[in-house]
């Protein structure tokens, strides 16, 4: 085994090779650490390419009451102020410098009249705040990161004659295992997609920056890549998992033709001035502003109209409210019979402005409708609803240095929790990516250092375990069938895969139920013993279906910590929605829910932990009146006694 | 409206390989690649093909389409025949790894060479000020999805392996002429680059590249011709030429 193996040795690694693991290879690389960035596609195609509408930071390029605070506030809004309060407030500071940063990089967004970055609406956010560049944000992103990155090569290359000398990126390689030394990371267990041969990374740091996990879902935004690869390495390494209940459906997917069901429509449709409609031509987002927000939104179309032009004088539009509200009034619009023709509602600018301001500042949707529905939306409305879009739950780490629970292992991105509560607003994102990747790297940078020389080591037993259950889908025996009978054939992982995805969408999907949640467990289950079966045909070479066979024992380890988290809280908040308990209750607001394995065994186990709690100077960014919707009397009274907080603090 | 389609797919590796035909159920609205997935679940599974975004984003998923370098899921099926026999073989001009599947890592060499942008001097980060006109030009080129079609098709290299040495591709003099066009560049060399190290001079404008190209980049008329007309015309008007550059003077 070990002969077969190609071994490589750096101080950090960094898996994923999207916005967050970039920009923290970038910055371990600048602390002097020799890093090494492993992604499962080539170098620049990583799910953040596919991100539209922009980046939020408080730049106030466009409207000069953005600040900070602002930001802080609205993020934890969205939230529902289950946030880790830390992260946002760092989030909210860091990220105008971390966006002037890219601008640095070679990054060209659009600009205001003034020549500064121009920023535009997004829902949720109190101002115009989101840099972008048309609707490509993400591919300017990463293609920033990636050209930084091979600037720091061309440095390289002319100090040490090697371009590879202290970063490289290892693509088309897949992660399988995490390999420890005691309790600390030691290495990165993987193979390589073009030859399947298996390679070994051993490093004292690892920060992952993996994304997301919505291939477990069937109508979703996200990409092959998406099968929760970081989630189930680091919950099997001993770390926690936290808010895993919280999945973000996004309001807004195409949903004709079949093929293209769950292809995301930018919010910045919204944004930029597009209403919904319902199939009588109502604009139905004014019956669903919830009390909670009723003060910031708009009371009639006329108002909301005239926000597009003068803020100061009107309110939003309810078609900006957070994504989870107006996907659930998507939802409810369908579902009382005022759904269009295939199941959605209307989302039109067609109406709203010329044929030649939508081309141009929506370009990317013009093309995709034109091109994938043979709709042109600047004269016809497009067909829209749900799909799964973004797990605000992930790796607990902690706010300053990104490190989880195992000494050694970082985590950034999509794939780290807490930063976003219940729900995410929309753009905050890619500023996350870029404010915690930097400080992911610099963790793990400060980290090694402190190591010394005092390495750990791989054990072969490990790594003889991690090639045996890579190779196990090319040896999978028939399974017994319900009678004791031998079943005539294999599992196609494939058809493993859909029923996956089947289970999570119909049953722990934008509406919960506990029996229906109860029944995906048992069917999770029943489809991990498959999975256990499912059996590859052919070579190692670039095979698919090998590959999918891998990624299911992560998809089934993350989906049923989604179920069991959704299963255990009781009550409704963000992206998590239970018909059973339609209130937000504030006792639920301080509680995370915390997934994690039994100390040496394959169960997964849900704990309770109280949710950081919010500095007194942080809670004075609000009214009282505000505060009382979301939280209980006893948790409002550091409000009356802002001294004796305040020496708490320090 | 679903029917039964034709194919041949190109199978095989670095070794040598063939069309194979398959016979693949086709519903409305689907596009290229949807078939070929229904194909790996349901009859070849171990049939590799690249994809990762299928909405046209990353440029993954280059191949070769009854001979045209296309974007597989951008590839409606409604733009065939029932009755055709549709065939899908890899980017010919890059070497093979699988199937469907080439080594493109020729793109990622010709880009590491060339030189980074190059930030302005004594200029703050948060202090960049560019107009929206100036900036639109280089924002044309940074539409590219990198799929590497311009690459597959140009002629320069399609079939004269050895030309890759001393020719970096459309694709990456898009590259050169948005950083020369970056209004905060400071680099003064770009044209001189292109001609010296990337061989523009290869380039006979046939114009193929900005036929394939799914991001419609007008890369021959609006990188490749004004950099070849900056590496000829040496005594450019250094006026109208830093005009772009505003309030950036090179000396
Ligand atoms: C269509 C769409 C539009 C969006 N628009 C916006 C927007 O406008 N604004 C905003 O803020 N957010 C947006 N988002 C969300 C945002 O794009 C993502 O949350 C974000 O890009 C995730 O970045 P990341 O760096 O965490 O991971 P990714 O960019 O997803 O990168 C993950 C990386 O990990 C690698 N990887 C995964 N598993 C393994 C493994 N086992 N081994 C090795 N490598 C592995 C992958 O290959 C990849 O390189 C959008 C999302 C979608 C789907
Ligand atoms: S125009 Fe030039 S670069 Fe483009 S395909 Fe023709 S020869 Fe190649
Ligand atoms: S210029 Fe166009 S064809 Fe060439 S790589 Fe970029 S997107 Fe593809
Ligand atoms: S899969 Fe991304 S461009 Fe086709």
């Amino acid at each position: 085994m070990s002969s077969l193996l190609e071994r490589h040795s750096y101080d950090v690694i960094v898996i994923g090779a999207g916005g967050a693991g970039l920009r923290a290879a970038i910055e371990a690389r600048e602390q002097g650490q020799k890093t090494a960035i492993l992604c499962k596609s080539l170098f620049g195609k990583a799910h953040t390419v596919m991100a539209e509408g922009g980046i939020a930071a408080s730049m106030g390029n466009v409207n000069s009451k953005d600040s900070w605070q602002v930001h802080f506030c609205d993020s934890l809004r969205g939230g529902k102020f289950l946030n880790n309060p830390r992260m946002v407030e760092l989030h909210a500071k860091e990220a105008p410098d971390r966006v002037w940063e890219l601008e640095t990089y070679g990054a060209l967004f659009d600009r205001t009249p003034d020549g500064k970055i121009s920023q535009r609406n997004f829902g949720g956010h109190e101002y115009p705040r989101l840099a972008h560049v048309g609707d490509r944000t993400g591919l300017e992103l990463i293609r920033t990161l990636q050209q930084k990155i091979v600037s720091l090569q061309q440095e390289d290359l002319r100090e040490f004659g090697d371009a590879e000398a202290r970063i490289k990126v290892f693509a088309e390689l897949t992660v399988t295992e995490l390999v420890k030394d005691g309790d600390a990371v030691a290495g990165a267990f993987g193979y390589y997609r073009e030859t399947g041969n298996f390679v070994l990374f051993e490093a004292p740091a690892i920060i992952m920056a993996t994304g997301g996990i919505g291939k477990s879902f069937k109508v979703t935004s996200n990409s092959w890549e998406y099968t929760g690869d970081g989630h189930a390495l680091c919950l099997r390494a001993g770390a926690n998992l936290i808010n895993m209940e919280f999945m973000q459906f996004h309001p807004t997917g195409m949903i004709w033709p079949p093929s293209v069901k769950g292809i995301l429509v930018t919010e910045s449709v919204r944004g930029d001035g597009g209403i919904l409609t319902n199939v009588e031509g109502k604009r139905f987002m004014f019956n669903y502003v919830p009390d909670v927000f009723r003060g910031q939104y708009a009371k009639t179309e006329e108002e909301g109209d005239r926000w597009y032009d003068d803020q100061e004088n009107n309110k939003r539009p309810p078609e900006l409210l957070p994504r989870d509200e107006v996907a659930r009034a998507i939802n409810s619009e369908v579902k009382a019979g005022r759904g269009t023709e295939h199941g959605g509602v209307y989302l039109d600018v067609s109406t709203r402005m010329p044929a030649e301001v939508i081309k141009k500042k929506l370009p990317a949707m013009h093309a995709q409708f034109l091109e994938l529905a043979d709709v042109d939306i600047t004269t016809h409305p497009m067909e829209v609803g749900p799909t799964a879009h973004y797990i605000m739950g992930g790796v607990e780490v902690d706010p300053d240095t990104e490190g989880t629970a195992v000494p050694g292992l970082f985590a950034c991105g999509e794939v780290s929790g807490g930063m976003h509560g219940s729900n995410r607003l929309g753009g905050n994102s890619l500023s996350d990516l870029i404010v915690f990747g930097r400080r992911a790297g610099l963790g793990a940078a400060a980290y090694v250092s402190a190591l010394g020389e005092k390495r750990p080591t791989v054990s072969e037993a490990d790594l003889e375990a991690a090639g045996k259950a890579a190779l196990a889908p090319f040896h999978a025996e028939p399974q017994p069938g319900p009678d004791g009978a031998v079943a005539p054939a294999p599992e196609n992982p494939y058809t493993v895969h859909t029923e996956l995805q089947q289970v999570m969408s119909d049953l722990v999907g934008i509406i919960r139920r506990e029996g229906e949640i109860t029944e995906a467990l048992q069917k999770l289950q029943s489809l991990r013993k498959r999975a256990e079966h499912a059996a590859v045909e052919g070579h190692r070479q670039f095979n698919p279906g090998w590959h999918l066979a891998l990624d299911l024992r992560n998809m089934l380890d993350v989906s049923e910590c989604v179920a069991k988290a959704a299963l255990e809280r009781h009550e409704s908040r963000g992206g998590h929605t239970r018909e059973d308990f339609p209130i937000m209750d504030p006792n639920w607001r301080g509680v995370n829910l915390v997934a994690h394995l039994v100390p040496g065994t394959n169960t997964i186990e849900l704990t309770h932990k109280p949710v950081p709690t919010i500095r007194p100077d942080l809670l004075a960014l609000f009214d009282r009146s505000e505060l009382e919707k979301y939280m209980t009397a006893p948790e409002l009274t550091v409000l009356d006694n802002p001294q004796a907080a305040a020496g708490e603090k320090a | 409206m679903s029917y039964k389609s034709k194919f041949k797919v190109w199978r095989g590796d670095a070794d040598g390989g063939d069309l194979n035909d398959y016979t693949v159920d086709v519903n409305e609205g689907e596009v290229l690649l949807d078939v070929i997935h229904r194909l790996q679940a349901t009859q070849a599974p171990d049939l590799a093909v690249r994809w990762n975004c299928k909405a046209g984003k990353c440029g993954s998923c280059s191949a070769e389409v009854n001979g045209k370098p296309s974007l597989l899921c951008m590839t409606r099926m409604n733009t065939f025949v029932p009755e055709e026999t549709v065939t899908v073989t890899p980017m010919r001009t890059f070497p093979i790894i699988r199937d469907l599947v080439t080594d493109v890592s020729f793109n990622y060499e010709k880009a590491r060479q060339i030189p980074a942008f190059s930030p302005p001097k004594g200029v703050a980060p948060g202090d960049y000020r560019m107009k929206q006109l100036d900036v639109e030009r280089s924002q044309e080129f940074r539409k590219c999805i990198e799929c590497f079609l311009c690459q597959d098709v140009c002629h320069v290299v399609r079939d004269h392996d050895d030309n890759k040495k001393a020719f970096s591709g459309p694709r990456f003099l898009i590259r050169a002429a948005e950083l020369s066009m970056h209004p905060l560049d400071s680099n003064p060399d770009r044209a001189e680059f292109a001609r010296d190290e990337q061989g523009i001079g290869l380039c006979n404008i046939t114009k193929c590249c900005t036929e394939v190209c799914p991001e419609h980049i007008k890369i021959t008329d609006n990188a490749i011709i004004p950099m070849k007309e900056r590496v000829v015309d040496k005594k450019y008007d250094p006026l109208v030429w830093l005009g772009s550059k505003i309030g950036i003077h090179h000396d």
